[in-house]
């Protein structure tokens, strides 16, 4: 009968919304960082959801959250694709093509001390180029295990720790060097 | 261990994610090169700037509103403006925000007697996410319980539980089986407590029941009924917390009334 099918989508829904909603936000910011308009993010994040609920039968176990991360950077990622002439821009970088070290040099004088306000951090974190900029948002902004990032990107831990490693090292040479110019110098009052 | 291992083991060391052994190698390694320990420094002092920065998005509201709205309900009275909130859904937003929150509420609140606690813990989820855990903000019982007239047919008990360490942080109306319920809410710690009160005939069948504390989703329950009200409060604090809350609560209601 029709209404043991409704009941069942029901229970279905109640759980998905219940284990789903409650990582909006952090689905919603890494579509951010990774497509830049709100717009494109807010189609992205529907497009996830509606697949997650349609493979939500399927999800057993694991986290929910990696799993749903997982899902909207696919999504991105194939908006991309769509998009001719910026296809490459969230391809697979090729480890090996990345310079290894490029770490600035420290000295008393470049330590990075100043707190930065959220723009101009958020600005920073922006203009890293991909594969960085994820693996700033998916460690330092949502906060996941090397294990769970390893599961969103799919790449082994291995990867990601080198990839964090880099990451940080290109972010940290960008902070430096803004915090050099005196267009981004902060007061202390 | 030397600096190239250094350099990507600080990162995991700084994340929590290297084992006792390996972290005092890299500890070890710092302590002795001012290079390193500059990098450490600087990572550290970066990853704080980072934390605190703001940097998380909150999805915007309409946003939450259209996923909720595709996603089926129960009632078959709704089946059809189900199937054409998800054709709306899967051709990328047809239907306005606006609209689709004010179908939420039409197919969402809606549930069978033994979804009740299913409900709660719903009623619970969606009160922290977004920003509407309290309509009524306040920690005195005198501005919150005058709040709720004219707004539910009952007038619910509004105790202030702050001595007894939950503070008492306001009020709202809410649903749970499509009525409207009080939701006076509380927090212990960082962890919210939500106390929902409605009239026991319309939501529970049965006589008076004492206390019981149940699981349901990840959330602990605690449930009474009790001269005409019935209660649920549900948060994450654990059980022992919980039922020491409604402790306080019971204790608080027969000797104030």
């Amino acid at each position: 009968m029709a209404g043991g099918i409704e009941g069942g989508d029901a229970d279905r829904a109640r759980r998905f919304r219940d284990a789903a909603l409650p990582h909006l936000d952090d689905v919603y910011t890494l579509a951010r960082y990774l497509l830049g308009s709100a717009a494109d993010a807010d189609d992205a994040v529907q497009e996830c959801y509606l697949r997650a609920f349609r493979h939500f039968e399927g999800f057993r176990g694991q986290a929910i959250r990696p799993w749903l991360m997982a899902i909207v950077r696919n999504v991105c990622r194939s908006e991309f694709a769509r998009r001719a002439g910026t296809a490459s821009d969230l391809a697979d970088v090729a480890e090996d093509a990345l310079p290894m070290w490029q770490e600035a040099d420290s000295s008393p004088e470049t330590a990075l001390l100043r707190q930065r306000d959220s723009q101009a951090v958020a600005a920073l974190v922006a203009a890293l180029p991909e594969p960085f900029r994820e693996a700033i948002v998916l460690r330092d902004i949502s906060d996941l295990s090397y294990r769970e990032i390893a599961e969103v990107v799919g790449v082994p831990i291995g990867t990601v720790m080198s990839r964090l490693a880099r990451a940080r090292s290109v972010l940290r040479a960008a902070w430096l060097k803004s915090q050099n110019q005196p267009q981004f110098e902060e007061r202390s009052l | 261990m030397t600096c190239e291992e250094t350099r990507i083991l600080v990162h995991a060391l700084i994340d929590g994610e290297l084992d006792a052994g390996h972290a005092r190698e890299v500890e070890a390694h710092v302590a002795g090169c001012p290079g390193c320990a500059a990098q450490l420094h600087d990572y550290r002092v970066m990853r704080q700037a980072l934390a605190a920065a703001a940097l998380r998005h909150q999805a915007p509201a309409a946003l939450r509103a259209r996923i909720e709205a595709a996603l089926p309900a129960r009632r078959p009275v709704v089946a059809s403006s189900r199937r054409s909130l998800l054709q709306g859904f899967a051709m990328g937003g047809l239907l306005s925000g606006a609209m689709a929150a004010g179908l939420v509420v039409f197919v969402m609140r809606r549930e069978e007697g033994q979804g009740i606690l299913g409900d709660v813990v719903s009623a619970h989820l969606r009160s922290l996410q977004g920003d509407h855990l309290i309509d009524v903000q306040s920690s005195d019982q005198h501005t919150v319980k005058p709040w709720f007239n004219g707004r539910l047919e009952v007038a619910p008990p509004v105790v202030d539980l702050t001595a007894q360490n939950f503070a008492l942080i306001g009020g709202r109306l809410d649903y749970i089986d499509g009525k409207p319920v009080a939701a006076i809410v509380y927090k212990r710690r960082a962890h919210v407590i939500n106390l929902f009160v409605a009239p026991a005939a319309a939501l529970v069948s049965g006589p008076e029941a004492s206390p019981t504390i149940e699981q349901v989703q990840g959330f602990n329950i605690w449930r009474w009924t009790h001269a005409g009200l019935a209660y649920w409060a549900v948060s994450d604090i654990n059980a022992d917390e919980l039922r020491e809350f409604g402790e306080k609560l019971v204790a608080a209601i027969n000797g104030g009334a």
